[in-house]
């Protein structure tokens, strides 16, 4: 059976160069960056290079990239070290109810310490509007975190017209953007769109899992949360991840080297797959449907399905979707993306994410959709009373 | 080395009159197998009438604990201190040091219980009693005597060495396992069926299992929690054969042709029916369900009756008069409460009706399942063909026939 993997918002699978040169770095170069003698030189050779690339890609400095394990930790370093190194100046944060729960999960620790967080509203695409961004930033505002793309629904949020916004009411307060969904599938430049913290993991777009950065701009203060060898300007002690850091810039290098190539197709394939999937009754797609959302993610609501029900039942057939976000599924509560865009409880049930990548095809896509023309109505027969 | 050697002790193997070598070379080979795992070298030998591990070596003392408290048969652990014979003199300091080791703080009540099978020690048992309390006493004045009632057997043995102990660690009593033959348990992913299948398994009874699954509607995950319940269970009952059946076409079957209020019922039929013929087919002896009368639907007693009714082996439901909480605290002791909990959904919960029947009449029933005949005969062939045998231990467990391998009866 031909195997289509469509969960990449949840992982994706590594560039075969990737893994290549991952295994080289570890076989050959498997050096500590920190050690004087030449395997240690190799080794810093290779964090340097990725940085050179990793920088390139964003319009920054190398200097401004910080190496984390996952995505997970950049979000923690970010606002936790924000909060920590600017408590002083103020205790107020904002954030929207569609974040990642790494996100969500670190304000509510802050809370518990005292600090107070505002939870901005978003539409029913899940939309955050930048004049509500403006009006909760207050003199006391240290941080807002709101992400690039929505891993759930694929919503991509005007992060530049947030940050201006943002600055033009308080210039000290520090804007934080998640773009572990965003980046290698949006162009994205911090500086420009006055973003201060940038989070990315490796593992979303072809590179390895363990890996990560945060881009942390000039001038902004946090306080590290790793205590150690003082490895990364002291920002995140501990060996570097080399052959990982590696392997993340190498994808990040192959993704954006066919960038407009690749968003043109993927937008195509995602618009001829609604097209033809909203021709089955009563399903209808979350989020926005043209260009202005991410190319890769689309979520469907199939009433009368049990999204775990359909997942298994496409797996059957080698495809593998996910139920609503992977990332909670060991936890069946409510996604906190899809009840904020105000889907009933029938809908949270059967909402079911396709996410592709570079690597699918336009064959994957029509069986895929031939699958759910087939499955879904004979699904609908058997249901829970 | 704090202790040389076990004294296992078992209450109700000692009953059973010619038979009993049987049951104790049962047991010596079972506490065999749970030591394998643990470091350190054991002998296990049935000598003066009782089971006793030597410990060869040094050994995880810890470790050998744990697994002696998952041997079923056995009631009593005793850690047994062994040195060479020695003189009273030495014998008292000997034992007020054993004392002081095992109970270092409070007051307690003591008595000595000496035996001297080696009959060249100079003193009688009677004397060496008198002469150790004594001693005990005078060097531990938070201890006293009381001959009826003590809360400390200080046990001493004169025989070819000499023996300490004096306390005992609860095993889990029963028979054990093997020697009571084999059955059939129903383990779905519940609280309620691992804890049924343990306690058969405590009366000597081995397990086979069997779990429907039914994709797309029960996920991969929901086997992998099946098979970590079991390989839980398997800590006391040893191996376990796991039958995975694909039920999800009769299941599908029963839901177009039947009113879905008895579709639960009539489902468990099946399930029965389909174990019931795995059973006779690996050779068990009984069926084993963890129903419990009036627990749901399904447990009433008319509705135990109705799915009693299709099986003619004995139907064993040993949490059968237990509340839930009964139930849970015992899934706690044995350590499958926190895996059963996991929010996977099984076979029984997928179609559940609202309102489903609670008070069911076999006739009823019965003429409904005719709505079936056209087809289940050979949808339960091909179910049984679907059988995937996994074989399940303490350690995990591995597949020893696969799906694409149909049984041959």
């Amino acid at each position: 059976m031909r195997e289509i993997y469509l969960d990449n918002s949840a992982t994706t699978r590594c560039f075969p160069q990737v893994a290549e040169l991952m295994n080289k770095i570890y076989l050959e170069e498997y050096g500590n960056p920190s050690s004087m003698h030449h395997k240690g030189v190799q080794a810093e050779k290779q964090v340097r290079e990725a940085g050179r690339i990793l920088a390139g890609i964003l319009k920054v400095k190398p200097e401004n990239l910080v190496y984390t394990s996952c995505g997970t930790e950049g979000d923690n370093l970010a606002i936790i070290g924000c909060a920590m190194a600017n408590q002083r100046r103020g205790m107020h944060l904002v954030t929207t109810p569609i974040e990642h729960p790494a996100v969500l999960e670190t304000m509510r620790f802050l809370e518990s310490r005292g600090f107070e967080v505002t939870t901005l509203p978003v539409d029913s695409e899940g939309l955050v509007d930048p004049a509500d961004v403006a009006a909760a930033v207050r003199e006391d505002t240290i941080l807002v975190s709101v992400m690039h793309t929505n891993n759930e629904i694929g919503t991509v949020q005007p992060v530049a017209e947030i940050g201006e916004a943002i600055k033009k009411k308080n210039p000290g307060t520090l804007f934080h953007v998640d773009a572990v969904q965003g980046f290698g599938k949006a162009r994205i430049y911090p500086a420009r769109m006055k973003i201060d913290l940038l989070t990315v993991s490796g593992h979303k777009i072809h590179g390895p899992k363990g890996v990560g950065f945060l881009y942390v701009g000039d001038r902004v203060r946090i306080q590290n949360i790793l205590f150690g060898g003082g490895q990364q300007r002291g920002l995140r002690s501990g060996t570097e991840n080399v052959a990982g850091t590696a392997g993340m810039a190498l994808a990040a290098k192959i993704l954006y080297e066919g960038f407009d190539r690749d968003t043109e197709r993927l937008y195509g394939l995602r618009e001829d797959f609604i097209a033809r999937i909203t021709k089955i009754p009563e399903v209808w797609i979350n989020g926005r449907k043209g260009r202005e959302g991410a190319p890769h993610i689309i979520s469907v609501t199939v009433p009368g399905v049990r999204a775990e029900v359909l997942l298994h039942a496409l797996e059957d057939k080698g495809i593998y979707v996910s139920a609503g976000s992977a990332c909670a599924s060991n936890r069946p509560h409510v996604s906190s993306t899809l009840s904020a865009i105000g889907l009933g409880k029938d809908g949270l049930d059967s909402t079911i994410r396709i996410s592709m990548s570079v690597m699918t095809t336009k064959e994957d896509m029509e069986d895929t959709a031939a699958a759910m023309e087939e499955l879904i109505p004979f699904l609908r027969r058997y249901t829970r009373h | 080395m704090k202790y040389q050697a076990f004294l296992i002790k078992y209450a109700e193997i000692g009953t059973k009159g010619k038979n009993r070598h049987v049951f104790e070379e049962a047991l010596c080979s079972q506490i065999r197998l749970a030591l394998k795992s643990v470091d350190g070298k054991f002998s296990v030998n049935r000598i003066y009438g009782r089971i006793f591990i030597d410990c060869r070596s040094d050994y995880d003392y810890d470790d050998a604990v744990e697994k002696l408290r998952c041997v079923f048969g056995i009631c009593g652990i005793c850690p047994v201190q062994i040195r060479e014979i020695m003189p009273i003199e030495e014998l008292k300091e000997a034992v007020v040091r054993f004392m002081e080791e095992e109970y270092p703080q409070g007051e307690h009540t003591f008595k000595v219980h000496t035996k001297r099978p080696n009959k060249t020690y100079p003193m009688d048992s009677l004397e060496v009693n008198a002469e150790l309390g004594h001693a005990i006493l005078e060097a531990m004045p938070r201890f006293s005597v009381d001959v009826h009632d003590p809360e400390i057997m200080m046990n001493v043995e004169i025989r070819e060495k000499m023996f300490f102990y004096s306390h005992e660690i609860p095993g889990p009593g029963g028979l054990p396992c093997g020697i009571g033959g084999k059955t059939m348990l129903l383990l779905s992913g519940g609280i309620d069926s691992p804890v049924a299948g343990y306690m058969i398994g405590k009366r000597g009874v081995k397990l086979d299992a069997v779990y429907y699954n039914a994709p797309p509607y029960t996920s991969e995950r929901a086997l992998q929690k099946v098979k970590d319940l079991a390989s839980l269970v398997a800590r006391y009952t040893g191996p376990i054969y796991l039958h995975n059946i694909n039920f999800t076409e009769i299941q599908l079957y029963i839901y177009e042709q039947c009113p879905h209020d008895e579709l639960t019922i009539i489902m468990r039929r099946y399930m029965m029916r389909i174990a019931e013929m795995l059973a006779k087919r690996n050779g068990c002896l009984g069926l084993v369900t963890g129903e419990s009368i009036g627990q749901v639907a399904s447990q009433t007693l008319a509705a135990l009756n109705v799915t009693n009714e299709v099986c003619t082996l004995p139907v064993f439901r040993p949490v059968i008069g237990m509340d839930k909480e009964e139930i849970v605290s015992i899934s706690k002791k044995i350590g499958t409460f926190e895996t059963s909990i996991l929010p996977y959904e099984d076979c029984c919960t997928i179609f559940v009706a609202k309102h489903p029947v609670t008070k069911p009449k076999a006739e009823v029933i019965r003429d409904h399942e005719k709505n079936l005949s056209e087809k289940i005969d050979e949808m339960v062939r091909r179910a049984l063909e679907t059988d995937e045998i996994i074989l399940v231990d303490a350690q995990g467990d591995r597949i020893v026939k696969g799906r694409e391998d149909p049984l041959e009866d």
